[in-house]
């Protein structure tokens, strides 16, 4: 690395020029600088996960344990019970899956301060198909106790995750793409912080709560919408699914009384589901759908492709928006004029 | 002799104590995993009376040394000698398995004084220990890493691949223990999955073997002075013990994997161990 990371100086050239993965790796070799109990840990991925550059720099900070999953995340736990500070990377199908009891039991239960940064999620892996696929990542992390979930937009996102997981106490599972995503943010300055969701179209007439790659699916397709629909679309950026932002989803079902979730993920115990839950249970009505993977295995193909066929790029998500606002929901206290 | 008369006396003393604790607590908590617990006893009174660097008085030390109880389900066993050992009151103990109780069958490290993991899910231990040896290499620290693994537990993969890694790691500062005491859940463990040649194995994965009577603590204590001088590879310890040992009707029974003891049977498992240690000179 030539150039020095100060950390408040990606510009919009590194965010264009580096992959997620690799600002990953980068923003972990800065802190590695601050934080001499940093350890780095990879199952045979450095290279695919980008934790090899931190490899490079901190050759003593860093463990390779082959291809074994399981093993990694219990050394993890063990380090994490020495006073060290692992950053353990893998692919998010192997960390959610392979190495589920290891997350939960080992470093979970034992509230251990476990970073874990997995690769490839959802169907960035594309034509790699469903065995390196996780679409179910998600339900599988958010439903362990003292688990902090991560889906950061894209690579700047990514930096600022990685920083404030460092001083967040406790596990917390940061999932990022294969490292190919466009990104959304220019700028890393736009107030990061974990549970508080971002606000990044403002709207009145319906919510597109997104995380991950439909952030800027959504983001363009609000802007789409609003020039040739007149439509207003608020865009929420919902980067933290737990601890989830519930004062942002009611104010969503109060103020826009329509909310449609987009995610890169099972329709089933992810982001879709953890609003549900919020507006459920904040007894307001609201019309409302989730778009993902609707239970099914993914098919094989380039990410564009399977985005789009998913319906979880621009165009998808213009598609799904207006099918939202056709649905009608109870505006008032009368229910029997809906039947 | 690792062990000088008056220590022996000392440790074998500890042992019969905490043998006939362990089975009050057996009764008073309802049941309890006993045979296992009873099998592992020698090892963990060697280890926490004689060899591991702790203090109760500071148990959260940074320099201490480490042990991963892997075959969790020996809580049993465990917590007392914590107990006996100084880390919280034994009263405490009354409550085995009640509502609310820091101890149920399998220990949580995060409520247990003097614990240092979690652990109840089989094949876990190992791979947890592996990290905190790495962890005192990495910061050049001098503490050692214990960790007893069972010997049905060994059909779970994820301990081999600690077993790999261990080697590979070289390292010297973490001692394996299996309690080897033939039994698992089902029946005897080598007719329901079969782990021989169990030495061979490990010495296929770069381990230094050593083998020993687990419940003879002046063997016990031999080994683990021997493994502390280890240079090159990892040790284990294949410790061949007897499920429920000191208990006569417990012996190598697979029944006794978990139990409950009513106070007739209490008493007679008392008078079991008293007349072992008699004859142990104890």
């Amino acid at each position: 690395m030539n150039k020095e990371i100060t950390g408040t100086t990606w510009t919009v050239y590194d965010g264009n020029t580096l992959t997620q993965n690799e600002i990953y790796g980068m923003t972990l070799c800065e802190l590695g600088e601050k934080h001499p109990d940093i350890v780095g840990l990879s199952a045979d991925l450095a290279k695919s996960t980008k934790i090899g550059i931190f490899q490079e720099k901190f050759p003593d900070r860093f463990i390779n344990v082959g291809i074994a999953e399981q093993n990694m995340f219990g050394i993890a736990a063990g380090l994490a019970r020495t006073g060290l500070l692992p950053f353990v990377s893998t692919m998010a199908a192997f960390t959610s899956m392979r190495a589920a009891e290891q997350v939960r039991t080992d470093i979970c239960y034992q509230n251990l301060n476990v970073k874990i940064i997995a690769t490839h999620g959802g169907v960035s892996f594309g034509s790699a198909g469903t065995t390196h696929h996780a679409t179910e990542d998600i339900a599988i992390m958010r439903s362990f106790a003292n688990m902090t979930v991560i889906v950061p937009a894209d690579g700047i996102e990514t930096a600022n995750a990685v920083r404030a997981a460092v001083d967040w106490p406790g596990p917390v599972y940061i999932r990022t793409g294969r490292g190919f995503e466009p990104n959304y943010y220019t700028s890393e300055d736009y107030g990061f912080t974990i549970g508080k969701s971002v606000e990044i179209r403002q709207g009145t007439d319906i919510t597109i709560i997104a995380s991950g790659i439909t952030v800027l699916q959504a983001a363009e397709a609000a802007d789409f919408l609003k020039k040739n629909h007149g439509l207003s679309v608020r865009v929420i950026n919902m980067h933290t699914i737990k601890p989830i932002d519930k004062e942002a989803i009611i104010k969503a079902v109060t103020e826009t009384r329509r909310i449609i979730t987009f995610e890169e993920h099972n329709v089933i115990g992810g982001l879709g589901t953890a609003v549900a839950d919020v507006i459920a249970q904040s007894g307001k009505g609201c019309a409302f759908t989730k778009v993902g993977f609707p239970d099914v295995y993914s098919e094989v193909g380039y990410p564009e492709d399977l985005y789009a066929y998913y319906k979880l790029d621009a165009n998808g998500i213009i598609e799904k928006v207006q099918q939202v606002m056709q649905k009608d929901f109870e505006e008032d206290e009368n229910w029997d004029d809906e039947f | 002799m690792a062990l000088t008369t008056e220590e022996y006396q000392r440790l074998l003393q500890t042992a019969k104590k905490l043998r006939h604790h362990i089975v009050d607590i057996t009764m008073k908590a309802g049941g309890a995993h006993i045979g296992g617990g009873l099998s592992a006893l020698d090892i963990l009174v060697a280890l926490y009376f004689k060899y591991m660097t702790i203090d109760p008085a500071d148990p959260d030390n940074p320099d201490r040394d480490r042990f991963v109880l892997s075959k969790g389900h020996a809580a049993i066993a465990y917590a007392p000698v914590l107990a006996e050992r100084g880390f919280f009151d034994k009263k405490l103990l009354d409550d085995f398995n009640k509502f609310k109780s820091p101890f149920g069958m399998h220990p949580d490290a995060n409520k247990i004084t003097g614990c240092d993991a979690s652990t109840g899910s089989l094949g876990h231990g190992l791979p947890i220990a592996t990290g905190m040896a790495l962890g005192a290499k990495l910061q050049g620290k001098k503490f050692r890493t214990y960790c007893m693994v069972g010997d049905g537990e060994l059909n779970e993969g994820s301990n081999w691949e600690a077993a790999m890694a261990g080697a590979h790691f070289k390292l010297t500062n973490l001692t394996v223990f299996v309690d080897r005491n033939m039994q698992m859940i089902d029946g005897p463990v080598e007719e329901i999955m079969g782990l021989e040649p169990l030495a061979d194995k490990w010495k296929a994965f770069g381990w230094e073997v050593i083998e020993i009577n687990g419940n003879d603590i002046q063997q016990v204590a031999e080994a683990i002075e021997k493994a502390q001088k280890a240079t090159e590879k990892p040790v284990v310890i294949i410790a061949k013990t007897v499920k429920g040992y000191g208990v006569d009707f417990m012996e190598n029974q697979t029944q006794w994997h978990y139990g409950s003891l009513d106070s007739e049977l209490a008493e007679k498992a008392h008078k079991s161990i008293d007349k072992v240690y008699a004859t142990l000179g104890a």
